[in-house]
């Protein structure tokens, strides 16, 4: 019983954690809709420069990554291990995906002249400054976070292997998951708002 | 053990089921992304994201069965986001 109380404990930290995540982006996503309403045309003009492909394929990866470690917290209380496994490693491999795909994605931007303070930003319209500006600072924190949530993921699969996390003790695999949906979450409004505005 | 045990989860089956929604909202994201609305674009990507965001909140993140303490905390937070964007917003726009 006490047990019992103790995790649930360690979710509710958790969760006041992840209400501090949410309002750190939420600043972000008020100073890019202030913005955008500001410059809207060329918000649009920013929006154009993205690639969709990118910016879908994200989406789906993110979303399957999540779906598996929400699997694998269900498979670790069914006492399911090579399953739960299974999931983290899934999740793990899209992350690493998705990362590629930033990094291939910022490559192309770079080589086209457009990172902060390049020549092409700051003899442009302001507003385009001001979208690749939010851009690289919103999708560059985020990536922050794919990599702490693909740490925090590791350390859950070694904790399940190693039967540090069991059926009945699986707070930090709960913890990672939450914290690795919330990256997912953010990204949900960050792919429409970058890269679907028209 | 008691019965009240803290095991409570979704089958793999309800899961998946999730993720099928998610996919196909993104691809209706993506379909309105390409018809000219103005304005109302952003508000529909707007609310097509709540809607997937709620999905993976209630599901994946198992909001659906925590107890009052993490429902009202987190609508808590909703709250005070939406002070900061509104009145970031009055502020803006009076200015």
């Amino acid at each position: 019983m006490s047990s019992q109380t103790d995790e649930s404990g360690k979710k509710l930290g958790m969760w006041l954690f992840l209400y501090t995540e949410i309002i750190l982006f939420g600043g972000l996503f008020v100073l890019y809709a202030v913005y955008f309403a500001r410059y809207t045309g060329d918000f649009i003009e920013g929006g154009k420069e993205l690639n969709r492909l990118f910016g879908i394929v994200n989406t789906v990866i993110l979303l399957i990554s999540s779906f598996s470690v929400a699997a694998s917290i269900t498979a670790i209380q069914k006492k399911e291990k090579t399953r739960a496994l299974a999931g983290l490693i899934s999740a793990l491999l899209c992350g690493l995906i998705f990362l590629v795909n930033k990094y291939i994605e910022w490559g192309h931007k770079i080589d086209h002249g457009i990172f902060p303070n390049s020549e092409k930003l700051i003899e442009g319209p302001p507003g385009q400054n001001i979208f690749f500006g939010l851009y690289y600072v919103i999708t560059g924190l985020h990536g922050i976070h794919i990599i702490i949530g693909m740490t925090l993921l590791f350390i859950s699969l070694v904790f399940v292997q190693t039967k540090t996390v069991t059926h009945t003790r699986f707070a930090f695999l709960e913890n990672s998951g939450l914290y690795w949906h919330l990256v997912d979450l953010i990204w949900i409004f960050i792919f429409p708002l970058f890269y679907l505005i028209i | 053990m008691k019965d009240k045990s803290p095991l409570h989860f979704f089958e793999y089956k309800t899961l998946f089921n999730v993720l099928l929604v998610l996919l196909v909202l993104t691809g209706i994201t993506v379909g309105a992304s390409f018809v000219d609305l103005g304005s109302l674009n952003v508000w529909i990507a707007l609310i097509i994201a709540s809607i997937k965001a709620s999905f993976v909140l209630l599901f994946f993140m198992h909001m659906k069965y925590e107890g009052r303490v993490l429902v009202f905390s987190f609508l808590g937070t909703i709250f005070f986001l939406g002070i900061m964007i509104s009145f970031t917003f009055w502020d803006v726009a009076f200015r």
